[in-house]
């Protein structure tokens, strides 16, 4: 039961991933307008219908997965390099510096949510860009806890002493004897923080911060469809439907790898 | 235990000086020169002169920041652009709406999650436990921008029962709270779950049954006054997602509260109106923190001996 949901989850990501990086291959025309078929109804030629200025939904929706796995890949990568420094810094610097680097990360988790990134983006503009940097601006901080932690725990092992007694640099000992020690947990945590970028960027895009028209995001689709809830509600489910799929299947997927690592309490989901 | 209290509360200002000074910086990374950003670029050179002096920019960093932080400890978070209003008026006059939303929302998620972490915590493994599970992964993949217009599809646009969006009566409350309880319950659901099914296998449990307690008694005066602590710590944690999801619930049914202020203020580019309300936000977090910190010390024997 739990390895068919499991196969099913991976499945459907893949999916998403082949139609982020493979559906400008296809012969789709996100923007391509039609006003005789404005606020089409779903038809079989066009299975989500058409939106405000008749253009196809189902196009729009594939081609906004290229946006969000973008986006939530590169959210994840940066906040994962920025992060993971930050917590190997303060735990292998230890003394003054960790106490401040652990004030910086208690300061910047006392944003609640959302709101630090809503005000990032603000300020710095609409893009998909800065999009990026509001959403690593507030992702880093798990990776810092966890990193922290996780390498406090293991930099007094005897395998990391011996190594330190005969001369390995910084370098090798943190690359060869304890990041290999920490990734799991890391790696649990970057699938939350996955599905966690790819809703926020949707939130961004849904509030008019992220991106923007005629560009197509299921989250400034979303927005488009709750303007004309009235008139065409057939415009709602399917943004919705795609990112609950590809944020449903990251969760249940980071879960599955938390149960198989048998890690604790690596963070909670928080948005 | 007072020393124990005294340091959270040390720590607590120092992680709330630290997010006004972000907040502080939020002014200067905007791109290019702020005050160029929020008169647009056919203000003139007076005008901007004025706005600086005005806004105290011309000033070095330290300084402003210095100033920014006296404002503050007087409640004073300067001026709104546009309608040069104080900006604490401003805020003050949305914020019970918000408070409302949220407290609303907090007894709906509370009200679900309970009763179901608890049952799904007597029979693991059993129907309950599945359904919480499976609502608990589904809750939190749902967003509320996501849910929001669903509910607002189903109950407002098909089914007629409750009016779309506003503030004015009553009713239109049902929606936005229910949206940001439902986000709230399922991880307190899981919460609730784990809590009560750890201490159900503590030895004082195994003990209180040995000596012929009820289960009923043993339940309600054993195990869920201990699990108790640990809910109470994720509920103060929650709320902060919960302050966040406010701001985009707000904006989804048109919720006339400090969510909605901020965004109106990001559109008119008032920086003054977006860092007093995202500092309230973010201010009250820390504070809720801190009271539920305070009251685990209270609370928990342990806690307040160590």
């Amino acid at each position: 039961m739990k390895r068919a949901l499991r196969g099913g989850c991976i499945a459907v990501l893949l999916v998403w991933l082949a139609c982020a990086l493979g559906g400008r291959l296809l012969p789709l025309q996100p923007d391509a307008i039609d006003l005789t078929q404005v606020f089409a109804p779903p038809s079989a030629a066009d299975w989500l219908g058409r939106d405000e200025l008749g253009r196809s939904l189902a196009a729009r929706v594939i081609s906004g997965a290229g946006v969000s796995c973008g986006v939530g890949l590169a959210v994840t990568l940066v906040a994962l390099l920025v992060g993971v420094s930050v917590g190997l810094a303060a735990a292998l610097a230890g003394g003054l510096v960790d106490l401040l680097l652990t004030r910086l990360i208690d300061i910047f988790m006392a944003f609640p949510g959302i709101l630090l990134a809503i005000a990032l983006a603000g300020v710095l503009g609409p893009g998909l860009d800065n999009v990026v940097w509001a959403l690593a601006a507030v992702s880093w901080v798990g990776f810092a806890r966890l990193a922290r932690a996780q390498t406090y725990a293991v930099k007094s092992r005897d395998h990391v002493l011996a190594a330190r007694a005969l001369g390995s640099g910084r370098a090798v000992l943190i690359g060869r004897h304890i990041l290999p020690l920490i990734v799991a947990p890391l790696v649990v945590e970057a699938s939350f923080v996955l599905a966690g970028a790819v809703v926020a960027e949707a939130g961004l895009s849904f509030l008019g911060l992220g991106v923007q028209a005629p560009a197509a995001s299921w989250g400034n689709m979303i927005r488009q469809a709750m303007q004309f809830l009235l008139v065409a509600p057939h415009m709602l489910p399917g943004p919705c439907l795609a990112l609950m799929s590809l944020v449903v299947c990251a969760n249940v997927l980071g879960d599955g790898l938390r149960e198989r690592w048998q890690l604790q309490g690596s963070q909670e989901n928080k948005r | 235990m007072l020393n124990a209290l005294l340091l959270r509360i040390g720590l607590a200002l120092g992680v709330a000086l630290g997010v006004a000074t972000l907040v502080f910086l939020l002014l200067h990374l905007a791109p290019g020169d702020p005050v160029e950003a929020m008169l647009g670029e056919s203000a003139s050179a007076a005008d901007r002169a004025a706005l600086r002096t005005a806004m105290g920019l011309d000033a070095p960093l330290p300084t402003q920041w210095l100033g920014y932080v006296r404002g503050l400890l007087h409640g004073d978070l300067g001026l709104a652009l546009g309608s040069q209003h104080p900006v604490s008026a401003l805020i003050l006059a949305r914020l019970p709406q918000t408070a409302l939303l949220a407290v609303s929302a907090l007894v709906l998620a509370l009200a679900l999650a309970l009763p179901l972490g608890l049952r799904a915590a007597l029979r693991p493994g059993g129907g309950w436990d599945r359904v919480t599970s499976a609502l608990a992964v589904l809750g939190m993949s749902l967003p509320s921008f996501v849910l929001g217009p669903l509910l607002m599809m189903a109950f407002a646009v098909w089914l007629g029962w409750l009016p779309v969006s506003g503030s004015d009566e009553a009713a239109t409350l049902v929606l936005p709270a229910l949206t940001l309880g439902l986000a709230l319950a399922a991880p307190l659901a899981r919460m609730v779950r784990v809590a009560v099914g750890e201490t159900l296998r503590e030895p004082f449990i195994v003990a209180a049954h040995a000596r012929g307690l009820s289960g009923q008694r043993v339940l309600w005066r054993h195990a869920l006054r201990n699990a108790a602590l640990p809910v109470l710590t994720l509920v103060g944690m929650q709320l902060g997602a919960l302050l966040g999801g406010a701001v985009v619930t707000e904006m989804v049914f048109g919720w006339a509260g400090i969510g909605q202020l901020v965004l109106e203020a990001i559109q008119r580019r008032d920086y003054p109106l977006v860092q007093g309300c995202v500092l309230t936000i973010s201010l009250s977090y820390v504070a809720i923190n801190l009271l539920t910190d305070v009251l685990y010390q209270v609370a928990d024997p342990r806690v307040r001996a160590a």
